[in-house]
């Protein structure tokens, strides 16, 4: 039971016949996560203080990075742990309650929802892919395109302003050029592993501050993908990575579905 | 049964903050707890998480533009 005054954090929910044991997994906040079971269902979950974690502690919080990682990364380390040993729907960041009954009525009003979810990621797991474009402006790629025209090499009657401008045009269309082509790379990326998946799911960019990466994202996609077909999956990005040499792509996972759950937009 | 090689807390290298906010912030089962309203509603809280971390849907005609004008 929650403690007096505290509240019951939600990671996910997992079929009843789940055994459910992080072991050895710091929860939110510091306890240990526990389990909750009805309608055949079992809700991971664990206490946490209405201090730390009520409504006005949480709007403080979430504006505080160190706070916001520090929980996501607490979430996600249980929910990953969980997704181990079976399936799990995850709950989004912050999901509380105020006691465990509130969890076991939402256990049983929304039964059928959770059973949809856990049917659908059952022996599958999301992938992330993300590609980046190359810089443009690289020497070292725009030189192995033939055809491009060279930069820097001016009509004999240009005088140096001209010289310039021929330079600099033929700099914007190798960059527009090597844009184009890393987004139409990008498409062919996300139609191909489209293929592999069950369901996947875009989603904007993300931008290149908070990616780590010097260059623009051109695709930030993740792929619901049958646990017997993530080796097809994995070679199917080696050869794209391989054939595609306008963009970088990388490879995360396999996730907690996160990305195939939720009741918002949904799998597109 | 098993999943493929979940590992606790570190998948391979540590997973990058965004690529986790990008999930655990915009997905998920949303279900409004019966004490804190779904963060989605606060619109405190969901400006602010969109300026630190969410992607910028604008990002690729900023991009556009800067590379063409610069």
């Amino acid at each position: 039971m929650a403690a007096e005054g505290g509240l019951v954090w939600m990671y996910g929910v997992a079929s009843g016949d789940l055994e459910v044991f992080a072991d050895g997994v710091a929860g939110v906040g510091g306890p240990p996560p526990r389990t909750i079971t009805a309608a055949g269902l079992t809700a991971i979950v664990g206490d946490v203080s209405n201090r730390d974690y009520g409504e006005a502690a949480l709007r403080r919080h979430l504006e505080d990075l160190d706070w916001l990682a520090r929980t996501a990364r607490a979430h996600h380390a249980v929910l990953a742990a969980v997704a181990g040993r079976g399936p799990v729907v995850p709950m989004r960041l912050a999901t509380l309650f105020a006691s465990d009954a509130g969890v076991t009525g939402t256990l049983q009003e929304r039964a059928d929802d959770f059973r949809g979810a856990l049917n659908l990621i059952s022996a599958r797991s999301e992938w992330g892919v993300k590609a980046y474009a190359i810089k443009p402006a690289d020497p070292a790629h725009a030189a192995e395109e033939p055809g491009r025209p060279v930069a820097g090499r001016e009509s004999p009657a240009a005088g140096p302003g001209a010289a310039y401008l021929q330079r600099r045009r033929a700099q914007l269309t190798a960059a527009k050029d090597a844009r184009s082509e890393a987004l139409a790379s990008a498409r062919t990326v996300h139609a191909e592993l489209g293929r592999f998946a069950v369901s996947s799911r875009v989603y904007p960019p993300q931008a290149p501050d908070l990616a780590g990466q010097p260059t623009p994202m051109v695709l930030n996609a993740a792929y619901l993908v049958a646990d017997e077909r993530a080796s097809q999956f994995a070679a199917a990005m080696a050869d794209l990575t391989a054939r595609h040499r306008f963009v970088q792509l990388t490879l995360t996972g396999p996730w907690p579905a996160y990305s195939f759950v939720g009741d918002g937009p949904g799998p597109r | 049964m098993t999943g493929p090689g979940f590992d606790p807390v570190i998948q391979g290298e540590r997973i990058a903050l965004v690529d986790l906010l990008d999930r655990v912030l915009a997905d998920g089962v949303v279900i409004v707890g019966d004490v804190t309203l779904s963060i989605a509603e606060v619109d405190l809280v969901k400006v602010s998480l969109r300026a630190l971390v969410t992607s910028v849907s604008a990002l690729m005609d900023t991009m556009d533009d800067s590379q063409e004008y610069s």
